[in-house]
């Protein structure tokens, strides 16, 4: 189960500005990437302007493996502290990626309440308006549906 | 970065600093004053700011022209102009405002204490006026008329998935607290139950002559899994003022001064407006952690010591969290410490939010917490913790924030 849109509401979009530019660009392009320093490897994320271990303004955008898993997740399950363009409930998660970042985002192929910590994730792309890409995160493949907690 | 709060090693200052023999016992809180707390104020909240200042003036003995300094929450929409114009104070020599929602409580203090000791100003006035209840209420997501580009790069990464209000930010903190610590939602419960129970001895509160029940708790709806309707703050128009002023100064007016023992504010790596999910661990609240670190470092006392606490509590889940980080109790174990509420009550052997906090009183965004404590240390309140000596206020969480200690 996917979120689903109200036609009609203007979705929200990300601002978009010099230092994360690069990381819409490829969602955009149905592509994950992590802001890294390539001077002393760290990956940042949320991107930056420099690295916040070694101060280096040198980075690249290293490709992610899409793979993760839930770190945390809420499911949202009254309208009005939700968005109001976005159908309630749903699930709101945290994944942490392989390479150690996180990311906000939903998830496509489970109900909230099989949602569950440490679920092993991976990305796909949701080509919600013409000029809106957003990453989600599905079941990884071979993954036993689990009960969560509820 | 965030290694020292893991490993909870703080590289403190064993040398006292100039804060320490400034500030401490050299600053005092000598006037409050607040209006009515309501769902509907039906005035402005320039007129409502305006009320609680004159009632805080009028509270401490002073005239209005004594007034010197304002302090404000970036939060509020009342500017220092209007409010001078509309209480006829002639001259202000310092003025500022203090940022991050119900984080800037607590700060405000720390910046007027700051002006006070080093005189730049002799009386300043920090205060918070809103109508949050009957305008804009924070606790919502702002219906067709928001903008369709998040308000910053970092909302940027939230919005767009739905992730954008506070109760859903608290509730990210709170599942992976309860699945680390095995907390539990009736813990969280007794949290609601005291603090209802506390406002019952409170006739200004908005939830006073309404007791409830850990049964009443687990079965309001829930808003965001894992986060009850119960597990609120009250969403409140009204408006609180504090007087700062110094030691000296205090002697001679009409209340018993409230002496700032120590007044401490922190942020902490990677940390964000409540969104803070990138953090190596996000299950606490580090700034709380490296302010209580300061806070107690100053004051010279521990927290045996404290015998009342006015907690920031937008949510159930900030009490454990801050009883943890604060070192109240050890990680892990601050539900565990809230549960059955016999150790949190007033007459238990750490009361908290005795006049019914941001969760039963009314949510002056962490202001009322701060005049609460003034009142336990004169001895007025109406839920008086007998020969409360020090206690201890604390602001927004999750956001950069700050702390208080108080002393007779």
């Amino acid at each position: 189960m996917a979120v689903e849109y109200f036609k009609g509401i203007p979705l929200i979009r990300p601002l978009i500005d010099l230092d994360n530019q690069g990381f819409w660009e490829a969602v955009k392009n149905h592509k994950l990437v992590i802001q890294r320093c390539k001077d002393c490897g760290t990956y940042v994320h949320p991107p930056r302007p420099c690295c916040p271990n070694c101060n280096s303004f040198k980075k690249v955008w290293a490709p992610a493996s899409g793979k993760g898993e839930i770190y945390s997740y809420v499911n949202i399950t009254y309208e009005k502290v939700g968005y109001p363009g976005m159908m309630c409930p749903h699930a709101v998660v945290l994944v942490e990626l392989e390479e150690g970042t996180r990311l906000i985002t939903n998830v496509v192929d489970m109900k909230p309440e099989d949602i569950y910590i440490g679920m092993p994730v991976e990305v796909v792309f949701e080509d919600i308006a013409p000029d809106l890409t957003l990453y989600k995160f599905k079941k990884s493949k071979g993954v036993k549906a689990k009960k969560g907690k509820r | 970065m965030l290694e020292e709060y893991l490993a909870r090693k703080y590289r403190s200052e064993t040398r006292p600093k100039a804060q320490d023999y400034l500030i401490k016992d050299k600053v005092a809180i000598v006037g409050i004053g607040q209006t009515e707390f309501s769902i509907d104020s039906g005035r402005s909240e320039l007129q409502m700011a305006c009320e609680a200042i004159k009632a805080a003036v009028d509270d401490a003995g002073l005239k209005m022209e004594d007034i010197d300094g304002i302090v404000k929450f970036t939060f509020d929409f009342n500017d220092e102009t209007s409010l001078v114009n509309a209480l006829g104070i002639p001259k202000l020599k310092f003025f500022g405002e203090c940022g991050w929602g119900g984080g800037a409580s607590v700060p405000t203090i720390l910046h007027a204490a700051t002006a006070v000791a080093t005189g730049v100003a002799d009386y300043v006035v920090c205060f918070r006026a809103l109508n949050e209840r009957s305008g804009r209420r924070y606790g919502y997501v702002p219906g067709a008329t928001l903008t369709t580009i998040a308000t910053n790069t970092h909302y940027g990464m939230n919005f767009p998935f739905g992730f954008m209000s506070p109760i859903a930010w608290v509730a990210m903190f709170t599942q992976r607290y309860m699945h680390e610590y095995g907390a539990t939602s009736e813990q969280l419960g007794w949290v609601s139950v005291v603090l209802r129970e506390h406002a019952q001895k409170n006739p200004n509160a908005l939830f006073y002559g309404k007791p409830i029940t850990l049964k009443d708790h687990q079965e309001s709806p829930m808003v965001v899994d894992p986060l009850r309707r119960m597990d609120c703050c009250v969403d409140t128009d009204g408006a609180v003022a504090i007087i700062v002023t110094s030691a000296e100064r205090a002697k001679n007016l009409k209340q018993k001064p409230a002496y700032i023992l120590s007044v401490a504010s922190s942020t902490a790596t990677d940390g964000e407006l409540m969104t803070s999910v990138y953090r190596k661990k996000i299950s606490l609240l580090p700034e709380t952690w490296y302010m209580g670190q300061e806070l107690f470092r100053v004051a010279g006392v521990t927290p045996k010591d404290i015998d009342v606490i006015e907690f920031y509590d937008a949510f159930t889940p900030l009490i454990p969290m801050q009883l943890e980080e604060l070192g109240f109790c050890n990680v892990g174990e601050g539900a565990a410490f809230c549960e059955g509420g016999k150790r949190i009550r007033v007459g238990g052997e750490l009361p908290i939010n005795t006049a019914g906090g941001s969760l039963s009183e009314a949510y002056i965004h962490g202001m009322n917490q701060i005049s609460e404590a003034v009142r336990q240390i004169r001895g007025t309140s109406t839920n008086q913790v007998k020969n409360a000596e020090l206690v201890l206020a604390t602001s927004g969480l999750g956001v950069p924030t700050g702390g208080l200690i108080l002393r007779r």
